[in-house]
């Protein structure tokens, strides 16, 4: 059953050192979850990002909930680098498992499938090879001969995202963000936030549940309104381009981050 | 650089990435390549108005112009399927073999610059044909003798690929990419440098013609096109950028 909850008991849920994935900023970021999980005081999490990250990842590295994270990229996109993932970098403050997008997605998919690897094309010749020793270059076993790369499963304990619906029942409406589906199918629990709950029934016609994750994957929902801010949200509202920047100038120094960081938790309580 | 020259610039590399792309049917344009994206409507329109196969391009990241309904790994499936034709990669770092770096300078993992990471390209290169990297910056620091890190490998004889690059175009010149001997070749110098200019600001080895011919300005109707149809198309996904390319 789907646990319909309030923000803070949603991450109450998580446990220190846990791995956690989430989405790129344009796939439904829970940022409300994101303040709360800082406000927790959570540490040591592994964070698995599909494919990359922006200021969520940013943000959880700065405030140091992450100290370990799996990515592509990070980058605030158009505001610039990630200030706070550079300086993590430079000061060896987070173990960092460089991937390429694809890869991840393969991972994801090997969990849902229940196989411990998945073999992916490409990446040969690539360094990524020699600092991810868990990849692996094989003689394809079947069909051509030839080489290929196998990455293994990820298993991440926790998928969290935002969307903007779900029924009362803990279907939740993703739209054709497919990767939400494919992160809630690999984890061992996913936790949603969304802008509201409605009463119709969204598995009620082929139309809506096909964009729809069941509530079988969903183990929580919490409501968030405006949830994603200052990243955007599909149908809903835009990036809020001139909070990006802010944070991308500010967050070039600790202190600035530390600013940024006790005025964004504390517009999140009122919110709230 | 006057507003003037600066459209005058952009106009050039769109009228080459047009013409790089020549013949594609499909071609995957990332959420921030405003020029990139040009270039594809510039040829998308050339094809319309003579009656050539259509273009579809994919702006990444964008709901209204792209074609995919499964998830952020549709993108990577279609170029394994072998439907993207075309993609651009950057680099901060872009080497003489074609190998390019978003990863970072100095030594891994605590590098001196740190950049975002490699995104798709380790896979990417190795899947679509025509690959053409695009750098805006034509300097040594970008254009080196060797990577720091190889984010994707230009050549690997030890795979089967179909993917790889197929130029290199920058504010000063356009190469092109030959995969037997794994190396640039200029092809010709924009507007305003000279030959000398690219082999000072250059600092990997590439082969050259005799004679180096100048890249050719855009004519009448393209130039045309581009500040017409062109930038109405392109302020739907990049408004800031095609401000920039109003008239001055």
């Amino acid at each position: 059953m789907t646990e319909m909850v309030g923000l803070q008991a949603l991450v109450a849920s998580i446990e220190p050192g846990q791995s956690v994935t989430i989405p790129v900023d344009r796939a439904g970021v829970s940022m409300a979850a994101t303040a709360a999980m800082i406000e927790a005081g959570l540490t040591g999490l592994h964070l698995v990002c599909v494919p990359i990250s922006g200021l969520q990842a940013d943000l959880l590295i700065g405030a140091g909930v992450a100290s370990s994270v799996e990515t592509s990229a990070v980058s605030l996109g158009e505001a610039g680098g990630a200030p706070r993932f550079a300086a993590a970098i430079r000061a060896g403050s987070i173990r960092l498992r460089d991937a390429t997008c694809p890869a991840i997605h393969a991972g994801l998919l090997a969990a849902q499938k229940g196989v411990p690897f998945m073999p992916i094309a490409g990446i040969v010749g690539s360094d990524l090879l020699e600092v991810r020793p868990d990849w692996k270059v094989i003689d394809s076993p079947v069909g051509e001969p030839g080489k290929v790369v196998v990455v293994p499963a990820i298993t991440p304990d926790i998928a969290l995202f935002h969307a903007p619906e779900a029924d009362r029942f803990g279907n939740v409406r993703i739209g054709r963000y497919r990767e939400l589906a494919t992160m809630a199918y690999a984890a061992r629990r996913t936790l949603v936030t969304v802008e509201r709950i409605v009463e119709r029934d969204l598995m009620a016609t082929e139309d809506s549940a096909a964009g729809v994750l069941p509530a079988l994957y969903v183990d929580a929902i919490a409501v968030a309104e405006n949830g994603a801010w200052p990243l955007p949200l599909w149908d809903e509202y835009e990036t809020d381009g001139a909070e990006l920047a802010r944070y991308a100038a500010m967050a070039r120094t600790d202190e600035g981050f530390r600013a940024y960081l006790s005025a964004f938790l504390s517009r999140g309580k009122q919110v709230a | 650089m006057t507003m003037q020259d600066d459209r005058a610039r952009k106009e050039l590399l769109i009228t080459v990435i047009a013409g790089l792309l020549d013949g594609i049917r499909h071609v995957a344009v990332g959420a921030s390549s405003p020029i990139p994206a040009a270039g594809a409507m510039l040829l998308r329109a050339r094809n319309e108005q003579q009656g050539k196969p259509p273009v579809r391009i994919s702006i990444l990241g964008s709901s209204r112009h792209n074609f995919f309904t499964n998830g952020g790994v549709e993108l990577f499936d279609c170029a394994a399927q072998g439907r993207v034709d075309a993609f651009f990669l950057g680099g901060g770092q872009i080497d003489g073999a074609g190998n390019i770096n978003l990863v970072g300078t100095g030594d891994y993992p605590r590098m001196d610059v740190r950049w975002p990471g490699s995104f798709g390209s380790a896979y990417l290169y190795h899947l679509v044909p025509r690959v053409i990297l695009f750098r805006e910056e034509h300097s040594p620091r970008v254009l080196v003798p060797k990577v720091d890190f190889v984010s994707a490998a230009a050549t690997t004889p030890e795979v089967k690929r179909r993917g790889g690059p197929h130029a290199l175009l920058t504010n000063l010149a356009l190469f092109d990419f030959d995969r037997e001997r794994g190396g640039f070749r200029l092809r010709s110098v924009h507007p305003g440098y000279s030959a000398e200019d690219v082999r000072d600001r250059t600092g990997f080895d590439y082969a050259m013609p005799e004679i180096v011919p100048p890249t050719p300005a855009p004519d009448r109707t393209t130039a045309e096109l581009i500040r017409g149809q062109i930038r109405n198309e392109l302020a739907e996904c990049y408004p800031e950028f095609a401000r920039t390319m109003a008239a001055a």
